[in-house]
């Protein structure tokens, strides 16, 4: 793993319209390399424009952005989302799957996206093997959900493909946007206990934003986007 | 970046949606057959009349319009102005450079098909498309005064056959008032179907012509026995307009013109392609606006995949953030988008070109027997492989609005996902 940080915001501002009101004010943040961090935020707080910001789906007006030593506010619209194809695994709320694609292939689809991460899992033994092996490691039986479509997979198991599609090809980063927020205690818990030991065992930092404060205490360290954003919270 | 697999995601996508992606798909492949349908009939319809008559240098009546005196002649629509004595076409036969002529005599009718007064030499000399001759599907020509050979159609749709006695009608209407009934006619020839007028027609011999029209033109006919009527000298007076073949077609022009300035009376020569096309001029509009009306057909389909498309992208916005998610560009949405409309298109021009060529293979065999209607390309050529080709283009570049209205939602949306 490289020694450069997963991220590193500096005086980062970021408001949605030109003159509109100002939504996210980072002084600073940092997460380092491998980091297993939880971001604690109400909704409407700035956490999903936080994450874009980080992804480099979106541009601060001003400020200073880098995710794994790559500095993301400087890249043009091409690189970022080039870059992003290489190096982040992203999770979301719910609804993580292309409806369209059995499990497996959703799975693979960042290796078929990304020249990079398909090389990664080529020293695994090929996308397909790495993807069958995340999937065992998530306590998804491949032999039997591989050609699942989503739609016949439950809330949870739909996460556990996500994570697996997060973490195929060693992402340096995943982002994950509340996605236990869906399921019940007892799947919340298994997928929060699967999430990081495979994000340890790959070596990837975690940030993790959820407005469930209990689940704090399992990550190296919690922050609350309140503290960390000086823009005034949305209503 | 490796190579997207955005073709494959595209026609995921499609078949996700199959019920609302057939339907489009059906509503182009159905504007295709009617597009590519009409265009056949056109271009069969359009052959089979320049295919009408061939072969023939001259055609000469008396002094009308070009495109009335084919319009009798040839086709049997509408009536002679006048008649041309028989004079004259005897100094037109026996001038120098004339190979053949035949003469017709046109004026009489059996139950809605018009009778052609004139003698073995039409089915010698009448060719049509190219070097076609006349073919006898039964019988032999004509060989004595009241005899008969009918055309495929009449034949077909009269029930007759061989040694069928018939009755012809003085005048060209369907009903008729006057009937030379004394003098029924045998049929001793029935004829291949060609696709043209001739198939309409009822021939018989100039002398029968004459011969029951000997005791006044709207009588029964005559009551002379056949021996006494062929003891008389039954050389018609005159003839209706006739047919001329030349030992070298570059004479044409020339003979034309002389024909054209006879004094002893007004004559007109026509060159049957020029007619032809004179005549087509005219016709070609209706043709023109089918096509037109069927051009908007498939402006429809198309416009059919952008309503499909516009209408589904509201509810695949999270599906775009997901792929923006994964590394897609905003270029990729586009791609996807136009992609998938061109998948569509594509889909829809290659099932109504098989549908319309499946039916044209399956009408053929009935349109050459019944119809003798020759469809030369039962098989896709340039034209529509350019056509889907067309079709799938203009469908691309209908689909970059939904195109960029994605786009445009993806950059908004972020990584935020809107249910």
């Amino acid at each position: 793993m490289s020694a450069a940080p997963a991220i590193s915001i500096t005086d980062a501002r970021f408001s949605y319209a030109r003159k509109g009101p100002v939504v996210l004010d980072i002084p600073e943040f940092y997460v380092s390399a491998g980091e297993r961090v939880f971001l604690k935020g109400a909704s409407g707080s700035g956490k999903s424009t936080l994450l874009g910001l980080i992804a480099g789906i979106m541009k601060p007006d001003s400020g200073r952005i880098e995710v794994l030593g790559e500095p993301v506010s400087e890249l043009s619209g091409g690189k970022r989302d080039a870059w992003r194809a290489e190096r982040l695994g992203v999770i979301f709320q719910m609804f993580n799957l292309l409806p369209y694609l059995p499990a497996g292939a959703n799975v693979m689809l960042p290796a078929r996206f990304s020249a990079r991460r398909n090389a990664a899992c080529a020293q695994a033994g090929g996308a397909e093997a790495e993807a069958r092996r995340l999937m065992t490691r998530l306590q998804l039986d491949p032999k039997r959900y591989w050609s699942s479509p989503p739609t016949e997979l439950s809330v949870g198991q739909q996460q556990r493909v996500a994570a697996a599609r997060a973490l195929i090809g060693s992402p340096g980063l995943v982002l994950a946007d509340e996605p236990t927020s869906a399921l019940d205690a007892d799947a919340r818990d298994a997928f929060l206990s699967l999430l990081i030991e495979e994000c340890a065992a790959s070596g990837a930092a975690l940030l993790f934003v959820s407005h469930d404060g209990t689940l704090a205490s399992r990550f190296d360290r919690a922050i609350d986007l309140s503290e960390l954003n000086r823009a005034g919270v949305r209503a | 970046m490796s190579r997207l697999p955005i073709f494959s995601l595209a026609w995921r996508s499609i078949a996700n949606r199959r019920g609302t992606a057939l339907l489009t798909i059906l509503t182009v492949a159905i504007a295709m057959t009617l597009f590519l349908g009409v265009e056949k009939v056109r271009h069969g319809a359009r052959a089979s009349f320049e295919n009408t008559i061939s072969g023939t240098d001259l055609i000469v009546g008396a002094r009308s319009s070009p495109v009335n005196l084919l319009l009798y002649a040839i086709f049997h629509i509408g009536d002679a102005t006048n008649n041309i004595t028989w004079e004259t076409y005897q100094q037109v036969a026996n001038a120098p450079g004339v190979a053949w002529t035949v003469p017709i005599s046109l004026g009489d009718s059996h139950a809605g098909f018009r009778v052609v007064g004139t003698d073995n030499r039409y089915f010698e000399h009448y060719r049509y498309a190219g070097q076609s001759q006349l073919e006898f599907a039964s019988g032999r020509p004509l060989e004595d005064m009241f005899e008969t050979v009918i055309g495929a159609s009449a034949a077909r749709e009269l029930g007759y056959s061989l040694g069928e006695e018939i009755v012809v009608a003085h005048g060209t209407g369907s009903v008729s008032f006057v009937e030379h009934d004394s003098n029924p006619f045998t049929v001793v020839g029935i004829l291949e179907p060609t696709g043209t007028p001739v198939d309409r027609s009822v021939f018989v011999s100039l002398e029968a012509i004459e011969a029951i029209h000997l005791e006044g033109p709207t009588g029964g006919g005559t009551s002379l026995s056949e021996d006494e009527l062929r003891a008389m000298d039954l050389s018609p007076d005159q003839i209706t307009a006739f047919l001329v073949g030349l030992d070298s077609p570059v004479a044409a022009l020339r003979l034309q013109r002389q024909i054209n300035t006879y004094r002893v009376e007004p004559l007109q020569a026509i060159i049957p392609g020029v007619a032809l096309s004179q005549l087509w001029s005219v016709v070609g509009v209706a043709e023109r606006t089918l096509a037109a009306v069927a051009a908007f057909v498939v402006l429809m389909g198309l416009i059919c995949i952008l309503t499909a498309i516009l209408t589904s992208l509201n509810e695949r916005r999270r599906e775009m953030a997901i792929l923006r998610a994964l590394g897609a560009r905003p270029r990729h949405i586009f791609v996807l988008l136009v992609s998938e409309s061109a998948l569509l298109a594509l889909a829809g021009a290659i099932i109504g070109t098989g549908l319309t060529y499946g039916l044209l293979n399956l009408g053929a065999p009935v349109l050459e027997q019944r119809y003798g209607v020759h469809l030369s390309d039962t098989l896709p050529g340039l034209y529509d492989l350019a056509l889907i080709g067309i079709v799938t283009g203009a469908s691309a570049l209908l689909g970059f609005i939904p195109a960029w209205a994605a786009f445009r939602n993806s950059l908004a949306d972020g990584m935020t996902i809107r249910t």
